[in-house]
Formats: C-alpha cells, structure tokens, sequence
C-alpha cells in the first residue's frame, strides 16, 4: 500500500485552494516548516501571517479576521492549537460561531520523539465540548485532501487533526467529503469497528487477521466525530455481536465517548474502546513502538474482537 | 479646532449615557457601574463624533470597528447603541434576562452594533489585531478602535497583541487604555502592579499619548493627532475615575459589579438629572 504524508496533502491543498479564493489566510505560531503552512507562504506571502510564538494572540486574530470576512487557518501543533488556546476558541471564536478554522497539526502520539508535553491525548475531546464546533480526523491524505475542501465550504468553526508522519492511504480519491457522514469501508456481520486517524489503517489489518479465525468485522471510518448523528451510528451496529471502537486519542471524550452519547438510550451490543488509558504520552524514536506501547494495535483490536464475540 | 458646541453636545451625550448605564443597573441587580462610567466619555466621543458609522446602515462595510476589549463595560456600549438607535430603548429594562437582546458582556449574535463577542480579559484587542490586519489587506481605509482595560493588561495575551500589531505596523489600529486606576477586588498598584503604562507600550513599538479621559476636547484632539501617525499602531492612555458621575461610586472598588440600593439608585438619577437641567 502507498504511504503519503498528512502534513504535505494538507499544505498542498491549502495552495490550492488558496489560488480560486483569495478570501483565505494562513495563520502559524512559528511551525510552518512543521504544518507545511510554509507551502502557502511561498506561493502567498500577503496572506500568511507568522504569529510567531504567541498562539493565544494568533486564534483571537483570526477570529478578528474572520469578522472582516476572511477564512482564517490557524495552525500550531494539535496540543498547543486546542489546550494553550482553549479559551481563544471557546470565547473568541465558538461563542460568535466565527468562520476559524484550526488546524492541529502532530496530532496524537505522531510526534512521537518529543514527548508528553508535545503529544495530543485529549484535543478531540477538549474541541467535540465546545457548542458550534465541527471536529474531523482524516485517515490518510485522500482524506485530508477532500477535507479541506469541505472546511473552506462550510461556514463555522472547525477542528481538523493531522496526523505528523506517513500513512497508508486507502480513502477513493474520488467524490467530495460530506461531514458528519460515516464512510465504510469493509462488511462484516460480526464486529463493527469505528475508528478514526491512524486507527483505521490498524483496523483494516485487524478486520483481514479476523476474517483468516472466521471472525467478519467491518470497518467504519468515523472521521467525523462531531457532527455525528445517532441514526448514522445505528446503520452500521445492527445485528452485531460487539462493537469496538479505535481511536488514537483517550478513551475519555473522544470518538468512544461520541458514538455511546448517540446510542445511550438504544439497546446496544456491547462497546470497547481501544485509546490511550487516561494516561499522558512518552518520547520513543518509533512512532509504531510508541503506538504499541499504548495497546493501540491490530493485534489489540484482534483480541478484543475475539473477545466480544465469544461473550467474554 | 474643535467647537464649544460639538464639545456641550458630546458632554450631554455622555450625560445621558450614564442616566441609561443607571437604568440597566436598576436596584438589586449587580451591574457594571464603575467601568462603564469610566468609559462612557470615550464611548461617546468615538461613536457620536469621531467614527465614520452610518446609523441608517450599521453593516456599511466601510464603518470604523469599535471593540470593548474590557467587555464587563458594556453597558456603556449599549447606552451609547440605543442613543444611536441600533437597540430599542425598551431593551434596557430587560438587560440580562431571558427575554432581552442585553447580554451581561457585548454578543454580537444577540445585540445590532456589537461586533465581536468579547469579556474574556485580554481578547478584545487580539481580535481588533486580526481586523485591522484584514481590512487594511482588502485595501479598506476603515480604522479599528479598541478600549482595554487597564486592569486588564495583567492578561499575558495584551502583550502578544501589542507585539504582532507593531509588528505588522497596525497604523489603522488605535487602542484606548481605560486608566482608572481600580480592578475588581482593589487598586492595581496594590496587586501586579503594571504601573507605568506608557514605557510599556513605547517598549513594544506604539505610539503612545496620555490624556484625561474625561475631558472631551482632549479626546476629540488626540483622536485626531493619531490619525497622522503612520507605520504604527496608537495607543491612548486616558486616565479616568471608576464610577465617574456617581458620586458614591467614584473611585470605589465596591462598584465594580455591585447591586445599588434604591436610595443610591434615586440619589444618582437626581444628581444626574439636576446636571442635565443645568445644561439644557
């Protein structure tokens, strides 16, 4: 399978659609080699503003920009772009429902060298609270691609979590991205899996090792985790013996939290989650070590499968 | 040279703001009496003489922009809005209920004229930063005026501000510091101290000017002094009074945000009206 990097399609495609609109502008706090923002300064340099190390400034500016009718995007890594601006979003930007779009860029454990104080657990949570607020998690660069798109199209606030390094890509390039809708992409009768991120990748190998014990997950890739609508949810849970869902984020708050809010008062196989367990991040120098240090495998959501089904 | 007359008209504007800043505080309800009154010479002189607004068309695009960074101060907003008649008079009797359009800090989901949502300290002006730099990218000569609280410039985030607006040379930006000397709990200088205001602002590459914020023909005078600055933003400190025009409220912390009984309530209105009479 081809690997593409998230940072680079999403770079790209602000370039590109940069040249058809030119109400967009580009915000970083001094990481613009890192977010690929540097791509839009080169071809734009009136329309990116280096907000330099300052990112509670740089979210209340755009809010300002937005206000005199450009489509600001904000970026900085996904732990600084959510929790050193949480109250720049909330009061600045949510509360007005503001056109800012903020990017998060590193999202997760991907920055996987730097360590606690730079790896996201808790972002996806911090910005699914917040009235207004429209949150996306694209798997691979397809998906980034088309949700871009979709962002610059969509009045509102919005949050978009990349992810730093290569994955695989196995989203159609094909169509536009509709938000809020959950895209399948394997059948199965037995397990439904939601997943999100780099998750998904996981769980398409975890649907084949499966399938090999005569176990059928499908694959649901939810990376829409607000809006997310109940009925959207209940499509794909129907008849199954458990459902698993993967996320590279908490398990408090996040897309596990998302999908049991919708199906709270509807009879439901049972659900795990397969997250970091309320705990903060490390440094490794391999981003899959990192991510098997936290159980977030294929293997785990193999096991957890098997588990489900076998009424364990 | 600014007239007598433009100066009386201002002054009783100002006068019938605080008269409406009282009625939006009415009796037993906690309001923002102190810093709205400390403002409202300010709030009066921007929107009755200097900014090019149209009442006739609020959204014009080519308005001045007006933000209350310090937005606890909104009852001075509000009082000079309904004078203009963006809000409906009637609206200040149901000032922070369910069924008002007056939220305790500007919203401008709910309220016409208001232009940012702002209350969370130190915000206001980062945003007056992203309008300035997107009208003056659009070519637009409108400029944005932004009242801070002097209290308020202990948020870290005033200072970020003050960095990318000179360093984007926001000559369309113009920021008043509200200098009235008290935050809520009590005098500034008694908590961090940020006194002396202005070499902080000179510092951090503004034009800066001192002026009482109280006296009209300065504020007329300054206003237009710093729109022949150019290449960098301006800052104006106006030293005012917390409370002014309330003669039991003037520099007294307690009326930050407090309910006034109906005694101080009926001796404010006699004493503000008895200075209308004088004048009329």
């Amino acid at each position: 399978m081809t690997l593409e990097n998230l940072r680079e399609a999403y770079g790209k495609t602000l370039v590109e659609l940069g040249a058809v609109n030119k109400n967009i502008v580009v915000l970083d706090a001094d990481l613009s080699k890192s977010t690929r923002t540097i791509l839009f300064q080169e071809a734009y340099p009136d329309r990116f503003f280096e907000m330099s190390i300052a990112e509670q400034n740089m979210v209340s500016v755009a809010a300002g920009l937005s206000l005199v009718g450009k489509i600001p995007f904000v970026h900085s890594f996904a732990v600084f772009a959510t929790g050193r601006t949480y109250d720049q979003i909330r009061q600045s930007v949510c509360i007005a429902g503001l056109n800012v779009k903020i990017c998060g860029s590193s999202c997760g454990l991907s920055d996987f060298g730097d360590g606690a104080t730079h790896q996201s657990i808790e972002d996806v949570a911090l910005m699914r609270v917040l009235p207004n607020m429209v949150v996306l998690v694209p798997a691979d660069a397809n998906e980034t691609r088309k949700m871009v798109k979709a962002m610059v199209k969509h009045y509102g606030p919005m949050y978009i979590r990349i992810n730093r390094n290569d994955l695989p890509v196995f989203t159609s390039e094909e169509g536009e991205y509709e938000i809020g809708k959950l895209y399948q992409l394997k059948d199965g009768e037995d397990i439904a899996i939601f997943a999100n991120g780099v998750m998904v990748s996981k769980a398409m190998i975890a649907s084949d090792m499966l399938e090999r014990k005569g176990i059928y997950a499908k694959v649901i890739n939810a990376s829409t985790v607000k809006p997310l609508e109940k009925e959207e949810i209940l499509r794909y849970i129907k008849g199954v013996k458990g459902i698993i869902v993967a996320e590279e984020h908490s398990i408090i708050g996040g897309l596990g939290s998302a999908i049991l809010e919708q199906i709270r008062n509807v009879k439901h196989p049972p659900v795990e989650f397969i997250g970091i367990k309320d705990k903060f991040g490390t440094s490794t120098n391999n981003y899959e070590e990192l991510l098997a240090h936290y159980g977030l495998t294929a293997e785990a959501i193999v096991d957890t499968a098997i588990s489900l089904v076998r009424g364990e | 040279m600014v007239s007598e007359e433009t100066i009386r008209r201002l002054e009783k504007i100002a006068l019938k703001m605080r008269l409406d800043i009282l009625e939006m505080v009415g009796v037993g309800k906690a309001g923002h009496l102190g810093g709205s009154s400390s403002c409202a010479d300010i709030v009066a002189t921007l929107y009755f003489h200097k900014m090019r607004i149209d009442p006739d068309n609020p959204k014009a695009e080519d308005r001045d922009r007006f933000l209350l960074s310090k937005g606890h101060g909104a009852l001075a907003q509000y009082a000079a809005l309904v004078e203009l008649g963006y809000i409906p008079r009637e609206e200040m009797k149901k000032t922070k209920t369910l069924e008002g359009i007056l939220q305790g800090h500007p919203d401008m989901k709910k309220t016409p004229g208001i232009e940012a949502n702002t209350g969370s300290l130190g915000q206001g002006l980062s945003i007056a930063v992203g309008m300035a730099l997107g009208l003056r990218l659009d070519k637009k000569d409108s400029k944005v005026y932004v009242i801070v609280g002097d209290g308020e410039l202990a948020e870290g985030q005033i200072w970020e501000a003050a960095m990318c607006a000179s360093y984007y040379k926001l000559d369309n930006l113009i920021a008043i510091v509200d200098n009235n000397k008290l935050q809520a709990t009590g005098p500034i200088e008694e908590r961090l101290n940020i006194f002396p205001i202005a070499p902080k602002w000179e510092a951090f590459g503004w034009y800066v000017r001192e002026i009482d914020g109280h006296n009209i023909r300065e504020i007329i005078e300054v206003l237009d002094e710093v729109d022949n600055v150019y290449g960098k933003p301006k800052v104006i400190i106006a030293k005012t009074i917390k409370g002014k025009g309330f003669s039991f409220a003037e520099n007294n912390p307690a009326f930050h945000n407090s309910p006034l009984t109906e005694e101080q309530y009926l001796q404010a209105k006699k004493e503000l009206e008895e200075q209308m009479a004088r004048w009329s």
